[in-house]
């Protein structure tokens, strides 16, 4: 198999802040549609590499590549590792979509307008064709509606929604959620899941971060659990979930059933 | 009164005068002012440490000197690195520093007490830095920093009185002069004194009104 076949591979990556180190050689691939979440008690690195991938947070060694191209740094193998420029790190940004914990929402801008800003600046579309995919996106997540109101006048759920739809709209290889029902009332979880779910159904590729055991298992056609830095076991839902084979998953997932 | 209102008839064209070069001179430096705060605001809220240094140092002079020895500078010290400035030109250019320091403090505040999120979710979506700044950062600013823009507007309008000494014929200038021939001058500071009052009323109250929505 050609190394080129995986949508994302991360190689190696490693990241501290100070002496702190956060990631400690994290290696995962991903392939077109594949479904992953990433699980694991807080603190264990799982949101920073989310982050790593979306060129959010500078990381100190490894490589992360998206669909063949070495994203974040330049000539990252061997000899000085350079960040990119702004505008080389905004285009390869755009190639993921992200979706927050908090939403995000640009709150000056009505759903629509979330969803038309990045395809008017980045993609570069007219207002019409713009606003044709942004209710095209909004009707898929159920928001068609809502599409005049601000993100004031919407529920967390909502909201969530809209940032959906605002990631998904720019067409990206590759969806990373971040803990994206963290933040919602029990009752918001499920319309926001749901969405995710007739998603990832669709084919999108998703790398998720999340603490929802059920619907991690449920959605998923991989899942990771880390530790402390490091990917420990990276295997089936069911296998993660059925028969954990090692210890610290076991543990942790015992303490997310009570 | 009678004797007041004759004299203060004599006397319009040359008030006049001097309240629109008061608004000129104000409207100049809030629009320079304006420029320059803008500009530095967003290098003291997101230039690194290094960069931040002289547009510090040039926030915390403006501010920690009075608006009088900006002005008494502007006039001199050009003359004496023999640039030619009039009057005005130098007044204008001091209270347009003057407006940029405090511009730049409200940009700077404004733009901090915007989450890191919003950042982030631009760049998510691809934007750079600098649409960032133009279609998410300002719009948001907008909103806070209006009202103290506001406030730095009314400040200049009372600042540019201090242009009389160095002889700009604006609004306070020109009623001491018109005093000076007709030696009724409490009656005269207070009509002055009530046309600034009624303006930075009439912006303040606007500022409320901003405020409020």
């Amino acid at each position: 198999m050609r190394e080129t076949t995986a949508l994302l591979q991360i190689k190696n990556l490693r990241k501290h802040y100070g002496a702190v180190e956060v990631l400690k050689g994290v290696d995962l691939s991903l392939n077109k549609s594949e479904v992953v979440s990433i699980i694991g008690s807080s603190g264990s690195g799982k949101t920073t590499l989310l982050r790593c991938v979306n060129l959010l947070e500078e990381f100190q060694q490894g490589d992360i590549i998206l669909d063949g191209e070495i994203i974040g740094y330049q000539s990252a193998t061997g000899g000085e590792r350079h960040r990119l420029k702004d505008r080389e790190l905004s285009r390869q940004r755009s190639m993921t979509g992200m979706v927050f914990q908090s939403f995000n929402l640009f709150p000056h801008l009505d759903a629509a307008g979330n969803v038309m800003l990045g395809l008017r600046k980045v993609r570069g579309m007219g207002k019409a064709e713009a606003r044709e995919i942004a209710e095209k996106w909004l009707d898929r997540v159920g928001l068609l509606p809502r599409r005049d109101n601000f993100p004031s006048q919407l529920s967390g759920g909502q909201q969530q929604r809209v940032a959906i739809a605002r990631a998904l709209a720019m067409n990206p290889k590759l969806v990373l959620l971040d803990e994206i029902t963290s933040a919602l009332d029990p009752e918001l979880v499920q319309e926001v899941l749901m969405t995710v779910k007739s998603i990832a159904d669709d084919g999108a590729t998703l790398l998720l971060v999340t603490h929802e055991m059920r619907f991690a298992r449920d959605v998923s056609s991989r899942v990771v659990f880390m530790e402390q830095g490091r990917i420990v076991e990276d295997d089936t839902p069911e296998e993660i979930f059925n028969r954990p084979k090692n210890e610290r998953l076991a543990s942790f997932l015992k303490s997310t059933r009570n | 009164m009678d004797a007041f209102l004759n004299q203060l008839w004599i006397a319009r064209w040359p008030l006049v005068d001097g309240l629109l070069t008061t608004l000129q001179i104000s409207l100049a430096a809030i629009v320079i002012g304006t420029i320059i705060g803008v500009l530095v605001g967003v290098q003291l809220t997101y230039g690194s440490f290094v960069s931040r240094i002289p547009f510090r140092l040039y926030v915390e002079i403006m501010r920690g000197t009075p608006v009088l020895v900006s002005v008494l500078a502007a006039f001199y010290i050009p003359s004496v690195m023999g640039l030619s400035l009039t009057a005005k030109m130098a007044g204008i250019l001091a209270l347009s520093f003057f407006a940029g320091a405090h511009i730049a403090e409200l940009t700077r505040g404004s733009l901090q007490s915007i989450p890191v999120g919003q950042i982030e979710a631009g760049r998510s979506i691809g934007l750079t830095f600098r649409q960032i700044v133009v279609n998410v950062l300002f719009p948001q600013a907008l909103r806070s920093a209006l009202p103290p823009w506001i406030n730095t507007g009314v400040e200049l309008i009372k600042g540019s009185s201090l242009l009389s000494l160095i002889g700009v014929a604006e609004l306070l200038l020109n009623t001491q002069e018109v005093i000076g021939r007709n030696f009724m001058a409490i009656q005269f500071y207070v009509f002055s004194g009530c046309i600034y009052l009624v303006i930075n009323i009439a912006l303040d109250q606007a500022a409320r009104t901003f405020d409020r929505r």
